[in-house]
């Protein structure tokens, strides 16, 4: 089932949550709604379920206008933040809540609701817990019978709101892997809520990213991190080292900072973002770029050695004025950078924003360029 | 020995030990429950001792011959189904009154919550003698109910309605924060699973409510088995018909027979007793299996 959301406004007193958002969601695919809190994220995502209704606008699946109709018609399932498992029932009698509350010409008959509760326990692989209560389960486990509860009727849609955010990291990580196998398996069209980017790149086949109730840009994980749009998408995604300063012949200056730009016909304000993994670190200046900077912490935590430095004689945009480098272990065991090196940045890849509400420029510095002398200091 | 000393480090991880100070964090746990313990003894446990002691200077056949005068008898089975029957429509009618509070929006919301602890407010013989000049034959109430050959006042179902007034803020005022507390996704999740309203409602939401519910009805209940001021100016009290066991006390106390009072106030006493432990228990339980403790 496709899902359609078109020119929906939502208000809360003053509060404009939804700003005439339309949408495309595709029949089968894991889709993530991204943003900040107050974005308008989990509003959205509940007018598509029906649970909260929109001011104006439609909603429509596989092309079916559904914006009148109520959430207890709509066949969706959706799985709350908080489990909200009914306490006073068993895990079984919980997953069995909507078979029972179908029809009484739908309903199966009892051994059959039995049966396809047995299916679904062994599915979230939770059989023997059958008989126990909520309160007895940890969070993981609770998420796992609402996932099994939400989809006992088979519904063609599952909205997911904020479903890991309340359980811890280990636990989130399995049950991410999870969810993306049994979607895989099962073919839903899944939307889920969620504000750590990483989860949202990582998990999903297509990415909302919203802010202050607008849809920023929606495409491919992938794509979407290569490719942003727009300042804010580019903030959002993780972290981005900036230096903003004014261009004039192809150089960009900014105190004792500067970087040549190949090409640039621009003079006058920009800026100039580069992800962690867009820059090296060399010990002393290259041809096309000067940055100082001195190391202010180094954490070898991860796959990637994360680099922190301090401008010298120039400053980052941003509220911390830190730039953040990923280095790889092998480099780090080769120039132990330590608290207090002095190390010049050297932009690979860099993203150069001119206007106000333009699309970034994408940069490249030619290997070429970099004198074979100064890469063999690395 | 060992076993002695595991149990014992067990219990000590739930509860603070008494005569362990160095342990608990909260201080003052000496202090306090000695004040509490003894204003309970002095408040509650010394009178109703002293009651015992009244009781326990009569026989056992004495005493059996007092609760068992059958006027006495009947007045147990009057103040009983009234009083059953008054926390029944309390129970109704106070879970759909905490229900629109909570529950709704509008004009007046504030004033109405405030006046639902009016009958607590007001003494019980100001209530009673309202009650009963509104259900007067010629009153505002019972001219009309007259006409439809209802009476009230002055019978048995004045003493119902007398009950269900005095003792309707229990069940308001424990269903109300339960119902508060509800969380709107537990709804939410059942409505997107399908459920219609009503077994919303039935599956969902009542099961949630009917402990506090229980415990409301059960504390109406009891209070209405010892009413007094407000249904002996509504009930009539005619012997055998509309005469309550608190009357009856009241009149052994008159004809300056305290033993005998007192040995009619200790079976309501017990009653009240055993009903409120054996709800206390069974609330304990059905918690216990919900939330895991």
């Amino acid at each position: 089932m496709t899902i359609t959301v078109d020119g929906i406004n939502k208000r809360f007193g003053k509060f404009q949550a939804l700003n005439n958002v339309s949408l495309d969601i595709p029949e089968g695919k894991l889709t993530a709604l991204l943003g900040p809190s107050g974005s308008g994220k989990t509003t959205l995502l509940r007018i598509i379920a029906g649970l909260e209704s929109a001011d104006s606008g439609r909603v429509s699946f596989s092309g079916k206008d559904v914006t009148k109709l109520h959430v207890r018609d709509r066949n969706i399932g959706f799985v709350f933040q908080h489990y909200a498992l009914f306490r006073h029932m068993t895990v079984a009698q919980n997953i069995a809540f909507g078979l029972d509350s179908l029809p009484r010409k739908q309903r199966p008959s009892k051994a059959e609701i039995q049966k396809r509760v047995g299916e679904l326990l062994e599915m979230i692989q939770l059989p023997h817990l059958a008989n126990r209560f909520p309160a007895q389960l940890s969070g993981g486990q609770k998420q796992r019978v609402a996932l099994a509860r939400s989809i006992a009727t088979r519904p063609k849609i599952l909205l997911l709101d904020e479903p890991f955010g309340a359980l811890d990291a280990k636990v989130r990580k399995d049950l991410r892997r999870w969810l993306r196998n049994l979607h895989d398996e099962f073919h839903f069209t899944s939307i889920f809520v969620t504000h750590d980017q990483e989860e949202a790149l990582e998990l999903s086949d297509q990415v909302v990213v919203m802010s202050q109730g607008n849809v920023e840009q929606v495409n491919e994980p992938t794509e979407l991190y290569a490719r942003p749009d727009s300042r804010f998408v580019f903030d959002f995604l993780g972290q981005v080292n900036v230096l903003s300063g004014e261009v004039k012949h192809s150089r960009l200056t900014q105190g004792s900072a500067w970087v040549t730009i190949p090409g640039i016909e621009h003079q006058g304000n920009v800026q100039l973002y580069l992800r962690p993994h867009e820059v090296r670190l060399a010990t002393a200046p290259v041809a096309h770029a000067n940055l100082p900077l001195r190391i202010e912490a180094v954490s070898l935590i991860g796959s990637e050695v994360r680099v922190e430095l301090r401008p010298e004689g120039w400053e980052s945009e941003g509220s911390d004025n830190i730039w953040e480098v990923g280095i790889s272990h092998a480099e780090f065991n080769q120039q132990r950078p330590t608290r207090g090196d002095l190390r010049y940045a050297v932009p690979e890849v860099g993203h150069l924003f001119t206007g106000k509400d333009t699309q970034p420029v994408t940069v490249n510095w030619d290997e070429a360029d970099l004198s074979p002398r100064i890469r063999l200091i690395n | 020995m060992s076993t002695a000393n595991q149990a014992g480090a067990v219990v000590s991880q739930r509860w603070p030990r008494i005569g362990n100070r160095s342990k608990r964090v909260l201080p003052g746990f000496g202090l306090s429950l000695g004040i509490s313990l003894l204003f309970i003894s002095l408040i509650l446990m010394l009178p109703l001792t002293g009651l015992v002691m009244e009781v326990s200077a009569m026989s056992f056949d004495q005493f059996w011959f007092v609760i068992t005068d059958p006027r006495v008898v009947a007045s147990y089975k009057v103040t009983a189904f009234s009083a059953l029957a008054a926390s029944l429509f309390n129970g109704i009618f106070g879970l759909l009154l905490a229900w629109v509070l909570v529950r709704y929006e509008f004009p007046g919301k504030r004033l109405i919550d405030a006046v639902v602890d009016l009958p607590f407010a007001l003494p019980t013989a100001v209530a009673g003698i309202v009650l009963a000049t509104l259900f007067a034959e010629n009153g505002w109430y019972g001219q009309w109910l007259s006409k439809l050959g209802i009476e009230v006042a002055f019978t048995p179902v004045g003493i119902i309605v007398a009950m269900a007034f005095t003792s309707l803020p229990f069940v308001v005022r424990t269903v109300q924060p339960v119902l508060e507390e509800l969380a709107p996704e537990d709804e939410e999740a059942a409505v997107s699973l399908g459920a219609s309203d009503g077994l919303v409602f039935r599956r969902v939401i009542f099961p949630a409510l009917w402990p506090a519910l229980l415990t409301g009805v059960a504390l109406s209940f009891t209070r209405s088995l010892g009413e007094f001021g407000a249904v002996i100016f509504i009930a009539g009290n005619m012997p055998y018909v509309s005469e309550v066991t608190s009357l009856m006390i009241f009149v052994r106390l008159q004809e300056y027979d305290y033993a005998a009072a007192s040995a009619i106030a200790s079976v309501i006493l017990l009653v009240s007793l055993v009903m409120l432990f054996a709800i206390t228990l069974w609330q304990a339980r059905y918690l216990k299996r919900i939330e895991g403790r």
